[in-house]
Order: C-alpha cells, then structure tokens, then sequence
C-alpha cells in the first residue's frame, strides 16, 4: 500500500489554528453496574435491569463495583499516568428524569487516573504525543424515549448506573485528523487493554469534541463542545463543520459563545443545545455514601504485571524486528487480536524473517477474506497456524505466490493444512531443471515467431513466452528458475 | 393479663420464653392499648395490627418449635423512616404519603430475623428535619407526660410511643440529636450508636454523614436488646463498619462506674438559655454518678460555638442532593396536570415538602452552589474536623464526656420557635454526629413542671457497651427510669 502524501507542516486553516480537545466516555466491561449489581445485558426489555437501588428508591444506597476499580488502574497503567490511591466519588446533582437520584455519581476533585498520555500515529508517519488530562469512574443514566407514547415520554432505566470511564484529554490536537486519530488510539487501547467492548453502536464508546479557533500564538480561543458523536465518520465531519462555522464568525470579528453543540449529519451543521448561562450548577461534593477508593501499592503493581505489551510498543517491535513498514504496523496493531494473530502468523511462517510476507498475507489475502464474508477475526475458517504454515511453503519455494492464493482459497474452503492441499491438489510448485528445461523447449519450438521478436529487440516477447511456460505447467513451475532457464535457453 | 406493657423487655422474653402469656396476647394487649390511647398521643402514623398479629401467631409457633430468639414475639415500634416491605413508608412527608415500600430496611429485616412483632410506624419530624415532630404532614405528636407538649424530634413518635406503653421499645435515627432529645423530653433512655455501627440501608436519608439508626426504651437494658439486633456490618451500606459487635445485653455490667472518669465540659454549662431545672438535675446525676464512684473531670471543648453553624451546613448541603430524588416521577407525590417536566418538578416538590424541608433544600443548595462551595461546605467540613479532633484530645484524659441532651425540657406545641431559636436547642447534641461518636440519654429527673429532664454520655468510638453499661448501673442505682406518665398508667 502506498504511503499517504506528506502533509504541509503547517495546519492552519487561512490562518486560525485548531485547538481540539477531546472526552470520551467509554463503558466498562463489567457483568454488573457501578454501585448496584444490576446486569448491563445491552439490549433487554425496558426497565428490566432496573434495580431498587436504579430506581433510587428512598433509602437505598450504593455499594462500589470494585472490578470497575481494576479496569481503570489498568487504563491508567495503559496511558503511563498517575493513579490516585484515595480517589473520591462526587454527587453531579441536576434534575432529569432518567437520573433517577437527581444526581449522577461521578468523580470531581479526586479522580482515579490523573496526567497521562498517549502518543497517536498520524497518515505521514509522525507520532504526536497528546496528554491525558485525567480519567475519572461515573455511573451512565438512564435512557428517555420520547417516540413511542403519545404526550408521554417513556424512561429506560436499563443503562442508569453502567460504569463509564470518562477519559478528558488536554487540547492537544490541532487538526481533524489529530482528533481522529487521538480518538482511534484510544478505541484500541481500551479494547486493547480489555477494559471495553468499545461498541460504538451500543453507546459503549462515544465522544465530546471541545473545538476552538485561535491566531498562532494567542491565547486559547471559546471553545464549543460537539456532543455525543458515536462513529469516527460524524466525529470527522462534525468537527469540519464546526471550524468552518467558527472561522465564519471570526473572519467578520464575530464572537463565539461557549456553548454545547448537537452535530446533525443529515443537514450537515451544528446547532446550539444550550449555552453557558443555561447550564446546570452541578453543586459538586463528595458522595458520603461512598467512601474513598483506598488502592494498594500491591493492587497497581499487580496491575502492572498482568499489562500486556502496549499498542505503541509493539508497533515498533513490529517495525524493528519484523522489518514492516511503520504503516503496516499500525494496521496490524489496530486490535490486539490482529496482532496477536499476525505474530503467530510470522511465528509458523518460519520467524522474523517472514514479518515482511506474512504481513502482506495477512493485510492483503486473508482480512480481504474476512471482510468479503463480513466475518470476525475470531470467526476466522483459517487460523494464524494454517495462515503461517501457508506462508512457509511460500518461502521454501514449495508453492509460488500465485498457486498460494489457490491454496489460500482451498484453506478457507476446507478448513485443510496448506501442506494437505498441496498434496491432495498436486500444486507443489516444479524445480526440477530437467522438467523445466523440457517445458521451455517445447514452449520455445512452438512460438518461433516470438522468439524471433524478441531478439529482434521486443522485450515483451519474453514475458510473452514465460506465460507460455508457466501455463504449460499450470502454474507450478517456479518462476524465477523458468525466467533464469528461458534467458540461457533462448540465448 | 392487663398489666403486660409494664415489664421490661428482659421480662418479656423471659415471660414468652416461659409460657407466661403468647406473643399474641402481648401484641393485642399493645394493639388496644394504641387503638384507645393513642387518638391523644398520636405517636402512630400506621397501625399494622393485621400483619403484627400474624408475625405474633408466627412467634409463637416459633416459640413452641424451640427455634426463637431472645426477642421473639416482642412487639416493637419503627419510626417512619425506615422502609417497611408493602407497608406504607412516609419520612412524616406528604411527598411520600402515597409510598408503599417494595423493601425492607436493613434494620426492620434483622428485627424480622430476631422474630420481632411490627405494631406499626410511628411519627416524626419530615425527614427528619426538626426538633419537635411538629414538622410532620400527619400533625403534631403529644408528648406524654403533658398532652400540650411536644415530644421532641424528630424521633418524636418513638419517644412518645415508648413513654405512653404503646411500645415497649422502638427504633429511631439520630442526625443531630433525633435519638437523644426525643428520649430527653419523654424521660427514655435512647442511644444513639457511632456512625458506621448500624446499617443505613433502608433509612430514608437525611444528612448521609450524619445519619444513625438507634434504640429507644425504658431503661438502658431494653436498648442494649434491641442494640443486639440492630448492630452489625451491612454489605448494602458501604459506610457500615466491618467490626466485631459486642453482646450489649451480657456486657451491661462491663464498665464499672468506680473509677470512671467523666468529663465536664465547662463551655456547655455556661450556655445561655440552659433551664437552670435542667442544670440542676444534670448536675444531680453527676453527683450521684461521683457518689458511685466516679471522677468528674473539667474539660475544655473549644469549638462549642461552631457546632449550629457548622451543622446546619453540612446536613442542609447533603439533605439538598438526598432529597432531589423526589421528582413526581417514579413514586410518591404528583402535582396534577403539569404543563411540562420544569412545572412537574416544581409544584411536586413545592407542593410535597414541608416549608422546613424546603428551607434546609434551600439552604443546602446554595451552600453547595458555584462561588460559595469553598466558603461554606469546605470550610464547615473542615470545622468539622477540628471539632472531632477537640473531643478525641478530650478523650485523652475521660472515659465519657456528660452533657445535658438539651437545653430546657419539652416545648409547648405551637411555641413557634424561630429557626434559629430551634437550631440552638441541638446545640448539646449535633457536635456528636459531625464527630460520628456514640451518645446516650438517660433520664434523671423532672423539672418545676413535671417534664423530663435527661443527662447526656457521649463516649469514644465503639464505646457503645460502654455507655450502655454505665447508665445500666445508675438506673440500678436510681429509679428515674421505672417513673410512667399518667397516660402510661392508663389501662385500655
């Protein structure tokens, strides 16, 4: 695959540079809610996994989940930052009928992972590091359906309580693609690291996009935030758009209100939801039902032990003891099942050596395989032992590049060894120099006529007639001994 | 048997145990006595004489079986805040008139557990906010020993259901003395336990950091039976504490009062408006505690003049988020025909909270608000330490620190004290629960006008046994507690 264009090492847009600063809200991978044990089954009946405790009942009160305490020391552990070994709970109190407390149970002052970073690879290569302001615990809230009862609206309680982690970057990204990227990075490393599905779909994975325009060199500009944006592709296309209206506003020394943003992707633009003034008080304090999240060093260090090797770092093992390009590693590094899978691949195929042709195997043929059928890496007819096995009768010359896509195909089909479908098809590929040799001959005495072209000077000619011979063989005669043989034979 | 609802609770267990009466004839002794004395008292809000004399009738087949406890078939009284399983649960609240609880309380299931018998769900302060149990939407309860007055808050129904034996004992909460100065005014001994010590779940929330459920009786041995089941760690209540609990029963002679080292704090019998009646009896019990042989020891408590202030920030502030729950939407009160969600939620809550509810939302929330959070919820918490810290140094050189449980003895009903005159009525008893430490009433006496005057022990952390212990001995020692209001004595 072609390396993107380099882009110009300047990204101001007409002059205003882009401030972006991004949270993203990911839901933990847990069996039960944050503080009541309630199932977080995506999907169920409304009000089915509502508990007393969702249905903030008088009285009731909540008790930490404390696998949700794992998760995020390891998300903390993922992005180098500091975890704080008394972080607190806060009440968020505002009114909403699908806040049944009247407050969400969130972090302020305390939150569990403090600064940390990630570093995000962009198109042309270069890797920016982005800082990680915090990420804090907090609880979702319900869902209110306004659709379906007439002068009504209907309240899901089902999501009210499923832990979230809140992840807040600094603003750091200075393009679109810097945010998308950023965004990207962190989608893989909290499916990476286990502690989220990452469903954009199902809500498990969404994103808020602080955007502001400034002259370089000034301070940072009013910022709006776009709300809510749940696929790479609104994130994208909400954010242009919310340049392209702030630098609007600017270019006729116009003024941006802090205000929140609903993207709508059928017209294209973003709308005010409310402003500054309008938005809640959210009188923030300690939550004197929940009491500190006490961690132990041995709990982090534990954590710490059982981390397995980061995105980043294996990207670049990848790079350097693999010899892919920086490109490839990335999309091989997109999920941890991939490049598990890919390492296994390389590992059958004979080692290192053969990072650079499993890679193109495993990018190229078998993911084109898998998506044709719309199948998941896990669903795959061909495992990475099969797939490397494959690869190594490509490298010991048993079978060319071209009959391997025919052995591919049988693979996927059958669900045999590489090595079972060479014999079973009889596509080991021809070395013998004899057998060659006699081939080209035969070849050679029926096409005179291009023969004579060639060596009249029609270079052409002589592919022309290793065509011949690779069809006469049916495509097993090695190709590199058929054009070695052909230029001492036709000499 | 007409003359059940003077024995002690150990009588009781003893006289069940022994097949001296059933636990149905005990039970519907109580539940007459309510039906014809109660229309003066009004201690009760719900009378669930149906469901008691099945659990009585339950009791007594459990008694028989050999498989009851020492509390089987004992009738009790719950205050209103503790949700009750498909029986109304109110907090003493319009807002929660029409509230069928789907649960029960921690502490109402481990009564069940213990075989306890529900007589019912007896009146309080709306949510628990007040010093009177005047604040309630079902109306004033008297207090016994004088009809005109009231019986204190807000466990002001349990008080006065004990005190009239129409309960032989009763739970209450205490957030900043609605254990205490109920039992105070209504001549009971009423404990309230170290925050952490009995579970929360269940208790409809006043001020979470504050708020402690405890035992209201006779005598300090009634409590100590009703500690034993009320005491323990609950998983449902992460504030709960995980620690052994004591048998309060057994360990009523644990402390000897010979060598017991009481604190005097000199600030707290120099405030103004303490009755002198109620200094005097005070100060009568102490002298006959030093004639048991205890030490009185004068101690400085520093931050007395902080207490109200530092209270009625830190509890308004929490009530305010606890009570954004009643919204109209899921349960409870409902304004009618709403034009929208904004109006829904004004006129329900306007319309479903008391103006002393409202007043302490609103204090609470604009001591939480943007600009003023630093100056007064950060500040008060901080206070609040500092005043912690002045009774653990006390603590250094005194087992207990003793206290009057208020300032003078029952107000009339209808005195309309201002708000702040009221607030300086907890003066003795909120510094205890911003500490989170154990207290006690005991009574000790009467003043000019024959209301009950009532001495305070607080003790360290833990030191529930302890407190139970001392006060056991000084009702062995005096006869205050065994003293009835003329209603009490009434037979139904």
């Amino acid at each position: 695959m072609a390396q993107a264009q380099k882009k110009p090492k300047s990204l101001l847009i007409d002059g205003w540079e882009v401030v972006i600063g991004i949270e993203i809200h990911t839901q933990l991978a847990t069996q039960s809610k944050i503080f009541s044990g309630s199932s977080t089954e995506f999907g169920q009946d409304p009000n089915t996994q509502a508990s007393l405790v969702d249905l903030a009942m008088p009285g009731v009160l909540p008790v930490l989940n404390k696998e949700v305490v794992d998760l995020a020391i390891r998300f903390g552990l993922g992005i180098d930052a500091y975890i704080d070994q008394a972080s607190v709970f806060a009440r968020k109190n505002y009114f909403y009928p699908d806040s049944p407390k009247g407050y969400q149970i969130s972090q302020m002052d305390n939150p569990i992972v403090g600064l940390g970073h990630i570093d995000i690879q962009l198109e042309d290569g270069t890797v920016k590091r982005i800082g990680v302001t915090r990420a804090h615990l907090e609880e979702d809230a319900g869902k209110s359906i306004h659709d379906q009862f007439e002068g009504m609206s209907g309240i899901d309680l089902n999501r009210a309580g499923t832990p979230l982690l809140e992840i807040v970057s600094e603003p750091d990204m200075r393009s679109v693609e810097e945010a998308v990227a950023y965004i990207k990075s962190i989608h893989t490393l909290v499916r990476w690291l286990g502690i989220s599905d990452g469903n954009m779909a199902e809500g498990s994975f969404r994103a808020d996009c602080n955007v502001s325009l400034r002259r370089p060199g000034q301070p940072f500009g009013t910022r709006c935030e776009l709300k809510n944006l749940n696929s790479f592709r609104f994130i994208e296309q909400a954010i242009n758009v919310e340049i392209e209206r702030q630098m609007e506003i600017l270019e006729w020394d116009g003024t941006i209100d802090q205000e929140t943003r609903l993207f709508d992707p059928v017209k294209m633009e973003t709308r005010s939801m409310r402003s500054k003034e309008e938005a809640n008080d959210y009188r923030y304090f300690p939550d004197p039902d929940l009491l500190p999240v006490i961690i132990s060093d041995a709990q982090i260090e534990k954590a710490r032990a059982a981390l397995p090797e980061l995105p980043a770092a294996r990207r670049e093992r990848f790079v350097a003891d693999f010899g892919i390009t920086e490109y490839d590693a990335h999309v091989l590094t997109l999920t941890r099942e991939m490049s598990d899978f890919y390492e296994v691949v390389v590992a059958a195929a004979g080692g290192a050596a053969q990072g650079k042709v499993s890679a193109n195997w495993v990018m190229g043929e078998f993911s084109g395989a898998l998506n044709k059928a719309g199948l998941e890496l896990a669903d795959s007819p061909v495992s990475a032992e099969k797939l490397g096995g494959m690869v190594a009768r490509i490298v010991d010359n048993t079978i060319s590049g071209k009959i391997a896509k025919q052995v591919f195909s049988f693979m996927w089909d059958e669900g045999k060894t590489a090595d079972e479908i060479i014999a079973e098809k009889g596509l080991k590929q021809e070395t013998d120099t004899g057998a060659i040799e006699a081939i080209i001959k035969d070849v050679l005495a029926a096409n005179e006529k291009m023969v004579e072209e060639f060596k009249s000077g029609k270079e052409k000619a002589f592919n022309g007639l290793v065509g011949q011979v690779m069809k006469a063989s049916k495509g097993k005669a090695n190709p590199a001994q058929v054009n070695e043989l052909m230029k001492k034979l036709i000499g | 048997m007409t003359d059940l609802h003077r024995l002690s609770i150990r009588e009781l267990s003893e006289g069940l145990a022994g097949a001296k009466f059933s636990s149905r004839e005990l039970t519907e002794h109580y539940l007459k006595r309510i039906a014809k004395l109660d229309t003066q008292v009004k201690s009760y809000v719900t009378v669930t004489a149906e469901q008691a004399l099945a659990q009585a009738d339950a009791a007594d087949a459990a008694i028989k079986a050999g498989t009851a406890t020492a509390l089987t078939g004992v009738p009790i009284a719950h205050k209103d805040i503790f949700c009750t399983q498909g029986i109304k649960t109110t907090a003493g609240s319009k807002m929660l008139d029409n509230f069928i609880s789907p649960y029960d309380a921690t502490v109402v299931a481990k009564g069940k557990a213990a075989g306890l018998v529900t007589l019912g769900k007896v009146n309080m302060d709306e949510f628990a906010m007040g010093s009177t149990s005047e604040n309630s939407f079902y109306g004033a309860t008297a207090n016994p020993w004088n009809l005109g007055h009231v019986p204190g808050g807000s466990s002001g129904g349990s008080a006065a259901a004990v005190a009239a034996d129409l309960a032989p004992f009763a739970t209450g909460t205490d957030t900043g003395g609605s254990i205490r100065q109920p039992a105070s005014f209504c001549g009971l001994t009423g404990l309230k336990p170290s925050y952490g010590r009995v579970s929360r779940f269940g208790m409809i929330a006043y001020a979470s950091s504050l708020d402690q459920g405890g035992p209201m009786a006779r005598s300090a041995e009634d409590c100590a039976y009703l500690m034993n089941v009320m005491a323990g760690h609950d998983a449902k209540d992460s504030t709960s504490v995980e620690k052994d609990v004591d048998d309060y029963v057994a360990n009523l002679n644990g402390t000897a009062v010979k060598g017991l080292r009481i604190g005097i704090p000199k600030q707290y019998f120099n405030v103004a408006g303490l009755d002198a009646d109620v200094k005097a009896r005070v100060e009568e019990s102490l002298k006959k505690l030093e004639d048991m042989g205890a030490t009185l020891v004068e101690i400085d408590l520093n931050m007395t003049e902080a207490y109200v202030p530092t209270y009625y920030l830190i509890a308004p502030a929490e009530a305010s988020s606890n009570l954004q729950r009643y919204d109209g939407v899921r349960y409870g009160y409902r304004a009618e025909n709403p034009v929208d969600l904004m109006d829904l939620y004004k006129r329900s809550r306007s319309e479903g909270f008391g103006a002393e509810v409202q007043r302490r939302i609103l204090i609470g929330t604009y001591a939480l608000s943007a600009g003023y959070y630093d100056a007064y919820y950060v500040k008060a918490q901080k206070v609040r330490r500092l005043i912690q810290q002045d009774f653990l140094k006390a603590f250094e050189s005194v087992d207990v620190i003793a206290a009057p449980s208020a300032p003078t003895t029952a107000y009339k009903i209808g005195a309309n004290l201002s708000p702040v005159e009221m607030y300086l009525g907890d003066i003795y008893t909120i510094a205890v629960n911003l500490a989170g430490l154990p207290a006690i009433n005991a009574p000790v006496g009467f003043d000019k006008d024959n209301l009950p005057v009532g001495l305070q022990l607080i003790g360290n952390y833990w030191s529930e046994s302890q407190l139970l212990s001392v006060v056991h001995q000084y009702q062995q020692a005096t006869d205050w507690h065994t003293k009835r209001a003329a209603i009490a004595e009434e037979n139904a």
